[in-house]
């Protein structure tokens, strides 16, 4: 137990103080060679910055949040759905996974704008493209967990005449559960950079605007230190997103999933 | 050399004794040929008699999981049939005569506890909890393993793993148990256990048994009948009566008897071994 505790405590503390021994660095550095803030800004020139801004700033991030959550969960709703579908049939598939991978390889910002353009409200656009980026992982990850199915079981259920839903709820998802989050893991940051590419594309102004916008509008203004502010919270936020879908994961799987097993000794 | 018939007149008293059971399972002139044109099983007749431990051996490719899989009516043979108490596949079911399946792998759910991987087959035909769980219990408790009723899986030994299927197949209370190989993962004293309890409850719940293994000493330690298989095509060459009363324990695995049993069984194996057997 104790030594579980001190592995804990390196887990959070190690990682922490590399950070803080780099963030040490940078503002000894650019103190020493006096680097003018517009150029580059120390961390206490950002953080002053964060502290003047931070109205705008998470007023920003709560957007951007928005659309990327909204992003993420038509992506897991409409992704699980394709992938369940494609499961039916192989046919089904073979006519249309090469659609999916379409979605994949098209890069977005080439498609934003022509997204934007059709779906009049920006912020329906934005949501449309961080959904189309997180897409992909999902509809692969659930098609390849649903197949992955044990021989045996699908013999048992299948010699008790188990019924197409029956196999599907009972059998097909439970084993996919492992595949469905690692592709939830990879889609929550997706839609985070679908949220702020699409919106550096759509250059929404004003009101309601995200956190792209802050970085665009700091840009314009040589305001380095509010860019890095914006770009600082962007990174935290996708961390904080992705730690989020760690726990549920191991919420859902660490009682019998072997990916799962060390965390749980 | 021609194949040793399959069917065999039985010495008068044991007729006798046994009442003349009624076919359980008849294979009828049943052959596999698998869509890449394998050939896994000649034609092939055998009747499964109600009360019979009748163990398939033969070596790797003669068919024996094929055998098993169309009495299970997993698999279709490709000519020939199956009946099932006399009758087709629709006599077994839910509302039916029930069939219990054990696997090579436990083939349990990893995500389920011990207590919902063996109330599975009842949970697929909606049999309501207050109705599944006593029979649950019992199974469980029969395998010993109550304990472990909210265990995973992952938290037992393939042994008690092992169990846990057996109990899922005993607790719909089967009229017929196949078992493909049960126990050719374990280790031998795991084995040994296992093989003696699997007896125990043939015996006290007067089951029919179909066995599958690779290993002649389990044959002739369970059943009454060993059907012996050859490979390539696979088919029937043999059938041994192990005329030997229940209960069976471990004098009987050191007796002289054993000994010539085995070496039958061994030597229709070995016969089957030579290649161009119609040749020489």
């Amino acid at each position: 137990m104790n030594s579980n505790k001190a592995e804990n405590a390196m887990r959070i503390g190690a990682p922490f103080a590399v950070g803080l021994a780099l963030l040490l660095v940078w503002q000894t550095l650019c103190t020493a060679y006096a680097v003018p803030s517009y150029l580059f800004p120390k961390p206490s020139d950002i953080s002053d910055s964060f502290g003047r801004e931070w109205h705008t700033l998470f007023a920003a991030l709560g957007t951007t949040l928005k659309i990327t959550l909204s992003g993420f969960a038509a992506a897991c709703v409409i992704g699980i759905l394709i992938a369940v579908i494609f499961v039916q049939s192989k046919v089904i598939e073979l006519a249309f996974f090469p659609y999916a991978v379409l979605l994949q390889v098209t890069p977005i910002a080439a498609v934003s704008p022509l997204i934007v353009i059709l779906v009049k409200n920006t912020t329906g656009a934005l949501i449309v493209v961080s959904t189309i980026v997180a897409l992909f992982p999902i509809i692969s990850n659930t098609t390849l967990g649903l197949r992955s199915v044990d021989p045996g079981l699908l013999n048992l259920f299948r010699a008790r005449r188990a019924s197409r839903l029956q196999i599907l709820l009972r059998l097909r998802v439970p084993s996919a559960l492992p595949y469905i989050f690692a592709g939830l893991r990879i889609s929550i940051g997706l839609a985070l950079i679908g949220a702020v590419v699409g919106e550096f594309v759509a250059g929404t102004g004003g009101r309601g605007s995200g956190l792209a916008y802050q970085i665009l509008q700091a840009g314009f203004q040589l305001d380095i230190p509010l860019m890095f502010a914006a770009l600082a919270l962007i990174s935290v936020a996708g961390i904080a997103m992705f730690t989020v879908m760690l726990v549920l994961t191991r919420l859902a799987l660490s009682h019998w999933h072997e990916s799962e097993l060390e965390a749980r000794r | 050399m021609t194949p040793a018939p399959l069917t065999f007149d039985e010495p008068e008293a044991k007729a006798a004794a046994r009442l003349q059971p009624a076919p359980v399972i008849e294979v009828l002139s049943a052959e596999k040929v698998f869509a890449d044109g394998t050939r896994a099983l000649q034609p092939v007749d055998l009747t499964l008699r109600a009360g019979d431990f009748m163990t398939l051996i033969g070596p790797s490719g003669c068919g024996k999981s094929t055998l098993l899989g169309m009495m299970s009516n997993l698999l279709q043979p490709s000519e020939g049939r199956l009946s099932w108490w006399r009758g087709g596949p629709e006599k077994i079911g839910a509302k039916g005569r029930q069939i219990g399946i054990v696997f090579q792998d436990p083939t349990l759910m990893p995500w389920a506890t011990v207590e919902s991987n063996v109330r599975l087959l009842f949970d697929l035909d909606r049999v309501p909890a207050s109705e599944s769980m006593p029979r649950v219990r019992d199974a469980l408790a029969r395998v010993g393993l109550s304990k472990f009723a909210k265990h995973y899986p992952r938290q037992l030994s393939g042994g008690m793993r092992m169990r846990v299927a057996i109990a899922r197949a005993l607790a719909t209370d089967p009229d017929v148990l196949l078992m493909d190989e049960p126990f050719g993962a374990l280790d031998e004293f795991t084995r040994h256990k296992l093989d003696a309890d699997i007896l125990d409850m043939w015996q006290e719940r007067s089951l029919t048994a179909v066995f599958v293994t690779h290993s002649i000493y389990e044959a002739v330690f369970l059943s009454t009948r060993i059907v012996v298989m050859a490979a390539s095509p696979g088919r029937i060459i043999h059938e041994i009566i192990v005329d030997e009363p229940f209960p069976r324990d471990e004098s009987f695995r050191v007796s002289t008897r054993f000994a010539n049993l085995c070496a039958d069984v061994l030597n229709a194996l070995s016969l089957a071994q030579k290649p161009n057997h119609g040749a020489s």
